[in-house]
């Protein structure tokens, strides 16, 4: 500034509001000497005083979290592994395109792949996640619901503590950590917290403390909302025991058919419930041992009804997805029905699977059978469902539900024996059904099974599913014999070979460095 | 113990995103063989998708990058993952191959004969003839005069608009102003043209638009008006006023001025593309002065600038600065180290008080006018969303206090990066401070007795 401020500054019109209304009418009709030599003047007189301003209260800080920090290379692999921010990163099994960024390497793994795999190993050894990689990762979590348990654990205190200050991470709030002690139950925050953090807090609680869960629950049940009603009850899977009962039995007479039937199936899982007993009997009723001339068989008369004792114990009045009523109602029955009903009452799983049954029945039987050995977590039935001949066997979706029911060992075994059998075509969702990393004898299977499809002149992305979880499961002892396959095979398969066995050693390398 | 860089450190240099995590693919040793280093130099063959590796060199004294890949990338992630890998695991002891050794020596003489030639220059060995001197001397006072006729129309037409009031601009929209803007540059003044293009945008900027507005018309006019007297001004100041109307020093030139020795601290980096140029700036700070440094870098949109400094790093070098009356922006001159590690006592910047920022904005407007903000390092602050927006915050005094934080040049997640950095506990953040709020650009923290660097614009 050349001219001198001070008298300027003193004239009568210089408080700012009065320049910004003379400006907006303009000088023809306000008329201001020097408009603009004054803007000048208090635009920076403005900007050159500017102070503080009051701060927003400050929340307590994060928790400190005491678990070990990531090796240098696990961070930096961590940093790679996170989809870059605003990144949406494809999901599912069959995204496997590489990114065409990163060619060259010859390494075009697919990241997604790899990234629940390390999460869980990370969690595994207690390790906590890098301050600032925190926000990368509750946003990869956030779009895939599958990594959240194990990015939540690893996010540890922070998240919870970033969670409760970004609306897009509130789902942390929801998700249970494993090992988490917790105080007494907070009646204050029961009756005053937000949904999410109430079903948390009800989840921890249930799993350090049933009763006083249930106890918690059933003070301020009557006036909970019907879809919070259901949440709740879900909560109650976990450590579910006799002392259930009653308050799961009044649960049956719920307003809401949701609750209902929630209530139902978690009786029926119950052994010995009043529900369980009820089930078994009308089970018994509809399905018969009897002999004939041609041996023993089994002979089956659904209900022909649904009358209100049955409907109050969680079974649909009619059939919900246009299955003929009669069938309905059966599976509904026999899947709620304790599997000891049948052993007890006519014979092992074996012998009941072998016998023939009366008209066409057989079928509704099995798959009821199936859901009940899923439900009840019975390896003895899954086990004889499973072992039913090759021309007599059960859909592989059961089949997939009924592996996780077995030890992993047994799941990869019998889904071996299953390629053998069958070859790729229905295989996938029973490979993603076993623990990885793959025992050698499935991954030999999986990879001659996709010799055989490279041979047969199939297309590698028809089986883009099989190659995603393999990229995952199978043992980095596999390589070599991927890089033999990738010699022989044509340029789409060689490739893919290739990158499988690249992504193999990425894997290794990358489980190494997570080694303290 | 050989003074390794950081992962973050070398992170810093990376021109992207896509960089960073190629790069990151390429730290552990496996696609690598024939590594070695000496305390200059690092070297390595990389494994590519082909048959032959890659050769990949790092002079660290630059840092500068040479490798046999075809990338435009610089440094591409051959670079980048040679550094991550000698930063995590050190590079193992092979000798220098001759590949590598031809590039640093033949980067080394060009160097000297650099050196030598400034030398001379100063010197006035290298004086251009008389003719060029006056054929340019008379370029420049064509464009001088043609600037000054440019801003007597601006101030005109500033004037003009506000005998008719400044209500209706909402209704005229952002392209308002860009006929000004054009003859603005026809009379090569680009920085009253950018200014000018500016005003258009101000009415559809929110509640309080027509102070912003007022304030602005008046600084273009404050400019303007300096301008048609730059002569009577005293020299800083008549710097800084041809410098805001767009004239621009050649880098030779102002490494001809005086030149500042110190052991400069890289406080951090920044990227901005328009549709022309991707522009870097890198923040230094002088260790002896206290002084901080704006040194700008271009390239073309899709590649990075050349010049990379790793944040949080200390240089020892020269740097001359540009003319005016708030020396800030400056060109590196000659490098007497490799950048290196700061000691322990002096990893984190001493930085200053809210008010205190404030007041060094305040004192800088008073030599030049139209800065939008100074850089500055904050001290023990908050960052946190609070409930007017993001805010940086100061809880050490009787009354907490706070500033808001400026969102056009910060990303979301940026921000939340730096609050887990934090997680609410204070920490020391280096931005720039001005009239619209506070951009934060690298912060510094501890992680399990480590302290650790982080980029919120990157």
């Amino acid at each position: 500034m050349t001219h001198a401020p001070e008298p300027t500054l003193d004239r009568p019109t210089d408080s700012w509001s009065d320049l910004v209304t003379a400006a907006l009418l303009g000088t023809d009709r306000r008329p201001v000497a020097d408009l603009l030599d004054q803007a000048a003047l208090q635009a920076v007189a403005r900007r050159a005083g500017l102070r503080p301003g009051p701060a927003s209260p400050l929340p307590a800080a994060a928790p400190a979290d005491a678990r070990p920090a990531l090796p240098e290379a696990a961070r930096l692999r961590l940093g790679m592994l996170l989809p870059p921010r605003g990144g949406s990163g494809s999901t599912g099994a069959g995204g496997y395109s590489g990114s065409s960024s990163s060619g060259g390497s010859g390494s075009l793994a697919n990241l997604n792949e790899l990234l629940p795999q390390w999460l869980a190993d990370a969690d595994r050894h207690g390790y906590r996640c890098p301050a600032e990689l925190v926000p990368p990762l509750l946003d990869a979590a956030r779009v895939r619901s599958e990594l959240r348990a194990d990015a939540v654990a690893l996010a540890g205190p922070l998240g919870y503590w970033l969670a409760h200050r970004n609306p897009d991470w509130r789902y942390v709030l929801r998700t249970p950590l494993p090992d988490e002690g917790l105080p007494e139950p907070d009646r204050q925050l029961w009756q005053e917290g937000l949904f999410a953090e109430r079903v948390t807090h009800l989840t921890r609680l249930r799993r350090r403390d049933p009763a006083t869960a249930l106890e918690l629950l059933r003070s301020t049940w009557s006036s909970e909302r019907a879809e919070d009603r259901l949440l709740f009850l879900d909560a109650l899977q976990e450590g579910l025991g006799a002392e259930d009962e009653p308050f799961l039995e009044a649960a049956l007479s719920d307003r809401a058919k949701n609750v209902r039937l929630t209530a139902a199936e978690l009786l029926s899982t119950l052994p010995g419930s009043a529900l369980a007993r009820r089930m078994a009997q009308r089970a018994l009723a509809c399905v018969v041992l009897s002999g004939t001339a041609d041996g023993p068989r089994l002979t089956v008369h659904p209900p022909t009804a649904c009358d209100a004792a049955m409907q109050r114990d969680g079974i649909a009045a009619a059939s919900p997805t246009g299955r003929a009523d009669r069938a309905f109602w059966l599976g509904e029955i026999v899947a709620a029905t304790p599997l000891d009903a049948w052993t007890g009452a006519y014979g092992s799983p074996d012998e009941l699977l072998a016998l023939p049954v009366s008209d066409a029945w057989q079928q509704d039987l099995r798959d009821a059978w199936a859901r009940a050995a899923v439900r009840q977590g019975d390896a003895r039935w899954a086990r004889a469902l499973l072992a039913l001949p090759a021309e007599d066997s059960i859909p592989v979706g059961s089949a997939a539900k009924l592996l996780a029911v077995l030890g992993p060992e047994e799941r990869a075994d019998w889904t071996t024996g299953f390629l053998a059998g069958h070859g790729l075509a229905d295989a996938f969702q029973l490979l993603v059904a076993c623990t990885a990393p793959w025992p050698q004898p499935l991954g030999r299977a999986v990879l001659g099974a996709l010799a055989q499809v490279a041979a047969a002149g199939g297309y590698p992305w028809s089986h883009s599913g099989v190659i995603g979880v393999a990229e995952r499961s199978l043992p980095p002892e596999a390589a070599a014999e991927l890089a033999a396959l990738a010699e022989g095979a044509v340029p789409a398969w060689s490739e893919t070979f290739t990158r499988l066995g690249a992504t193999l050693h990425l894997r290794a390398t990358m489980l190494a460095e997570l080694q303290p | 113990m050989e003074d390794r860089w950081t992962p973050e450190h070398v992170l810093s240099l990376a021109p992207d995103a896509a960089s960073r995590k190629a790069a990151s693919k390429l730290s552990s040793p496996g696609p690598w063989s024939g590594t070695g280093s000496d305390h200059t130099a690092l070297w390595g063959r990389c494994q590519g998708s082909g048959g032959t590796p890659y050769r990949t060199v790092v002079d660290l004294a630059g840092p500068a990058y040479q490798c046999s890949c075809p990338s435009r990338k610089f440094p591409c992630k051959h670079g980048l993952g040679l550094l991550l890998l000698w930063a995590a695991h050190g590079t193992g002891q092979a000798p220098t191959p001759d590949w590598a050794t031809e590039w640093l020596d033949a980067r080394r003489e060009k160097d000297r004969q650099k050196a030598e030639r400034s030398a001379e220059q100063a010197a006035g060995t290298a004086a251009p003839d008389d003719a060029a001197q006056l054929a340019a001397s008379k370029r420049l006072a064509r464009r001088a005069e043609r600037v000054a006729a440019g801003a007597a129309e601006l101030q005109s037409r500033l004037a003009d608009q506000l005998r008719g009031g400044l209500a209706d601009a909402p209704g005229h929209g952002p392209s308002a102003w860009s006929d000004v803007a054009a003859r603005m540059i026809d009379a090569q003044a680009p920085g009253l043209a950018a200014r000018a293009r500016e005003l258009g945008l101000v009415p559809a900027s929110g509640p309080g638009w027509p102070g912003r507005l007022l304030e602005e018309y008046g600084l273009l006019h404050l400019l303007a008006c300096g301008y048609r007297r730059v002569d009577a001004l005293p020299e800083p100041l008549a710097a800084t006023v041809r410098a805001r109307v767009g004239f621009t020093s050649d880098t030779a030139e102002v490494l001809r001025g005086p030149r500042v020795r110190d052991r400069w601290l890289v406080l951090g980096s920044s990227d901005s593309t328009d549709d022309r140029l991707t522009t870097r700036r890198i923040w230094l700070r002088g260790s002896g002065s206290g002084q901080p440094a704006l040194l700008l870098s271009f390239g073309r949109p899709g590649t990075a600038p050349d010049l990379a400094l790793p944040t949080g790093l200390l240089i020892d070098a020269e740097l001359a600065y540009h003319p005016g009356a708030r020396p800030l922006r400056a060109a590196l001159g000659t490098r007497f180290s490799a950048p290196a590690a700061p000691p322990a006592d002096e990893a984190v910047p001493p930085g200053l008080s809210l008010d205190a920022a404030l007041d060094a904005y305040g004192q800088a407007l008073g030599d030049d006018p139209w800065l939008q903000s100074w850089p500055v390092v904050l001290e023990r602050v908050v960052p946190l969303p609070g409930a007017l927006g993001w805010e940086l915050a100061d809880h050490n005094g009787p009354t907490p206090t706070a500033i808001p934080v400026d969102r056009r040049g910060t990303p979301d997640s940026g921000l939340w990066r730096l609050a887990a950095a934090s997680g609410g506990r204070p920490l020391t953040v280096f931005g720039e401070c001005g009239h619209r709020g506070f951009t934060p650009i690298t912060a510094w923290y501890t992680d399990d007795t480590r302290i650790r660097t982080l980029g919120v614009t990157a």
